[in-house]
């Protein structure tokens, strides 16, 4: 057992760090997310020049072949600056399914361009009668001659406004609830038939609705089999899953180690309010929460790398613990910066809308729980 | 011990949905039924129609409004009845905590200039208590009120002022002394806000939207006449508004309706085969939920049952404040899980109601709430300080 972590990872974790420090201070954040793109494509290509984006892709794909732990410690980085550039859409979720499962060619063509920058990928797996369930899918996809004919809506898809290409979800057959039947499509960004309403999400990133009515496509536009979407669909949401708590991770030590800091310097009845009992055993409460977050964090990551046949639970109980955590710290971030933690300046209550979000995309701690369990 | 309505009661009820049906405006309704944030003049108007049937001010004394008083079971029946028709809130700040204060402390001058026009809405009020540097330890405030000749000329920065975008006047704390006992120095004044010097900003709030401000004073004059009370008995004042404000603050009628219409709303979310009211890790917080909800229900019930014996609110209320506090955040909370993804899609307060928003009707309002929600356990003393005064108060610790 080993939790260092090896020189090329130190390097890529010291990299990413010295950007969010030195290039993403809270107002260039903030003026990131409230321009229209919703984020800075200047970093993004900064990203690829880097080599960030093609960090955890195949090198037969153009990418450095690494392993889950960097893209771990690039999304930890992350959360800690809040960034608002896409990583987990294009790259983890997308990029990583079209690694895994795409042809040839979507490789050569979507993956390459993406992690070059130049490209950007969505998913749309959600459906306003799905909560959380990737199985539960109305959209269809019907087949005509060469071509198939997809029909359907798509909810609260993230990135969906700068995605040139979507992996959409539809089902070929079975029934509403079937984990057979599900496909996995490739629709362009402005394909005749699909409509986006674009919009602004509350963790300051953006988000689209999807109509799609009668959008064609043609057999090379699916990944994978088809029929066999969905094993290939969770998959992708399980990586994002660990991307997305090591995000988490990052958010919850801003805010636990500032809110220690506030009350070091906040006085009150003639003291630092750091001084009353009742308010040091809420803050280390959150710095508990913040290790058992990390502790599954590793451990679930290294899981999934080994290839582990619980992985899939580790995974599910990591999400319920960063639910679960993400909420207590941001609450009690919030409150014992008491009128401040609400107000729109303060960076506070923008690391507790993204923990909020954070607590339900890919399933909040009941779906979790119940998943769990069910493992 | 009994908990049945009398026919007369049964009677009362009958009038008060009677009157909601013939005098609810529709388009305050509408509005209403929708989250869309009201206007000022739609507040007025509304706690006007109120005042007509003589069911604003209801916790005045009848001296100073001319109107029968209500039992507590009335009081109890037509809260319940008000906030099931989905009625807009009123303002506390004048009705509810400026007029107590003014008709238990004020001279008749104040009572005669005063009383009439916050009964009437005609003048809107709001509170300057906090400053920057005084939060859950209010009486270390600092803006300064000195007497020079028949004026007292008043510098310092209150924040957190609700609705001050608003106000006609505001009714301030203020340091008329330097004391050893921070305490004894404070006095209570009542500003005029269109006085010269006195500059009001916004104060953004997570949720996007503009509550609260900073209101800046610098050197206003403010007549020597609107001193409410002795200089010095300022803090006595404002710990009877406190309990005052406390006890208000739990809202349990308008959380009972809150609560209901979420499980209508979650018995229309499919989840599977089934709904997400019939989910059991869902229904299990619904019905947590609802019997701390039916405890409070019953703690404010015999709190204001021995007030009407003669009682003043104590520190009883702290337990209503921080029971009913914590229920508006966990009811706000389950609105946002019961959404999941379409709690996300984020929306401004003028856009909320449109028809530009995405989801089921209802839910733009429902994660702007939840994020607003966070104050009430911050506001009108902190949770915290709320445990600090019942366990001093009320367990002698």
């Amino acid at each position: 057992m080993d939790f260092t972590f090896n020189e090329e990872q130190t390097l890529i974790q010291d990299q990413v760090d010295q950007f969010i420090q030195k290039e993403y201070d809270w107002e260039t954040r903030q003026s990131l997310s409230n321009s229209d793109l919703g984020f800075g494509d200047d970093n993004w290509q900064k990203f690829a020049e880097l080599g960030w984006l093609g960090i955890s892709t195949s090198e037969d794909c153009g990418g450095f072949g690494g392993s889950a732990i960097e893209s771990m410690l690039i999304m930890e980085a992350f959360g800690k600056g809040l960034v608002v550039e896409p990583f987990l859409e294009t790259i983890i979720m997308c990029g990583g399914l079209l690694d895994e499962h795409g042809t040839d060619h979507q490789k050569s063509s979507i993956l390459e361009s993406a992690i070059e920058g130049k490209m950007h990928l969505a998913m749309a797996y959600a459906e306003p009668q799905s909560r959380f369930n990737l199985s539960d899918v109305v959209t269809e996809a019907k087949e005509d001659g060469d071509s198939f004919v997809l029909n359907g809506y798509k909810s609260v898809v993230m990135n969906g406004p700068s995605a040139n290409k979507l992996i959409v979800s539809a089902r070929t057959s079975g029934a509403q609830l079937d984990e057979n039947g599900i496909t996995l499509f490739l629709i362009d960004g402005d394909a005749e038939g699909l409509n986006k309403t674009n919009y602004k999400t509350v963790d300051g990133r953006r988000a689209s609705d999807l109509t799609i009515e009668n959008v064609k496509v043609t057999k090379d536009d699916i990944i994978g089999q088809i029929n066999d979407g969905f094993m290939l669909l969770d998959s992708s949401i399980d990586r994002a899953i660990l991307a997305i708590s090591a995000e988490a991770v990052g958010a919850m030590e801003v805010l636990y180690k500032t809110t220690v800091e506030y009350t070091k310097t906040r006085e009150q009845f003639g003291t630092s309010i750091g001084k009353f009992q009742v308010l040091q055993h809420r803050m280390v409460d959150m710095f508990m929460e913040y290790e058992q977050c990390k502790s599954l964090l590793y451990m679930a990551t290294m899981k999934q790398e080994e290839g582990s046949t619980d992985s899939k639970k580790a995974i599910s109980g990591l999400k319920y613990q960063v639910g679960k955590a993400g909420k207590f710290i941001g609450q009690q971030a919030v409150q014992l910066h008491g009128g401040m933690g609400v107000t729109d300046e303060l960076n506070v209550g923008h690391y507790f809308k993204r923990l909020t979000t954070i607590g339900t995309i890919f399933g909040n701690t009941d779906y979790h729980l119940k998943k769990y369990s069910s493992l | 011990m009994d908990l049945k309505f009398s026919e007369a009661d049964l009677t009362f009820r009958q009038e008060v949905v009677n009157f909601l049906e013939a005098e609810y405006p529709e388009d305050i309704k509408a509005k209403q039924d929708k989250r869309i944030p009201l206007e000022k003049d739609e507040i007025v108007r509304w706690q006007k129609i109120l005042n007509q049937k003589g069911w604003f001010a209801i916790n005045w004394p009848t001296e100073y409004t001319g109107q029968e008083n209500l039992s507590v079971t009335q009081k109890y029946i037509l809260q319940e009845e008000l906030a099931k028709a989905n009625t807009p809130t009123t303002i506390p700040f004048g009705m509810g905590m400026c007029a107590p204060v003014i008709y238990s402390f004020g001279t008749e001058e104040q009572k005669n200039k005063f009383l009439p026009s916050i009964l009437n809405s005609d003048v809107w009020w709001c509170q300057g208590y906090s400053e920057p540097g005084s939060g859950s330890d209010l009486a270390s405030l600092k803006t300064k009120a000195e007497l020079k000749g028949d004026n007292y000329i008043v510098n310092g920065t209150k924040t957190w002022t609700t609705l001050a975008q608003h106000a006609d006047w505001i009714f301030c704390l203020v340091r008329t002394e330097t004391t050893p006992i921070k305490q004894e120095g404070i006095s209570f004044l009542l500003i005029d806000m269109n006085t010269p010097g006195i500059e009001v900003k916004p104060i953004i709030t997570v949720d996007g939207s503009h509550e609260v401000n900073m209101v800046y004073f610098d050197n206003v004059e403010v007549p020597s006449e609107n001193l409410v009370g002795e200089e010095g008995q300022g803090w006595n004042i404002a710990k009877f508004l406190l309990a005052h404000e406390r006890s208000g603050i739990a809202g349990i009628a308008a959380l009972k309706r809150e609560l209901s219409r979420l499980k209508d709303l979650s018995s229309d979310i499919p989840m599977g085969e089934g709904t997400l009211l019939e989910d059991p890790q869902f229904r299990n917080k619904i019905e947590e939920t609802e019997i701390e909800l039916t405890a409070t229900e019953f703690t404010e019930l015999r709190t204001l049952a021995a007030m009407s014996q003669g009682g003043s609110p104590g520190a009883e209320s702290s337990i209503l404040k921080i029971k009913g506090t914590e229920l508006q955040q966990t009811i706000s909370e389950l609105f946002v899980e019961m959404l999941a993804y379409y709690a996300h899609p984020f929306y401004l307060e003028n856009e909320i109601g449109s028809n530009e928003t995405v989801g089921p009707d209802y839910a733009a309002p429902v994660m702007p709430h939840y994020l607003n929600y966070r104050k009430v356990s911050i506001y009108g003393g902190s949770n915290e300080i709320q445990r600090n005064v019942i366990s001093k108060a009320i367990l002698g610790l």
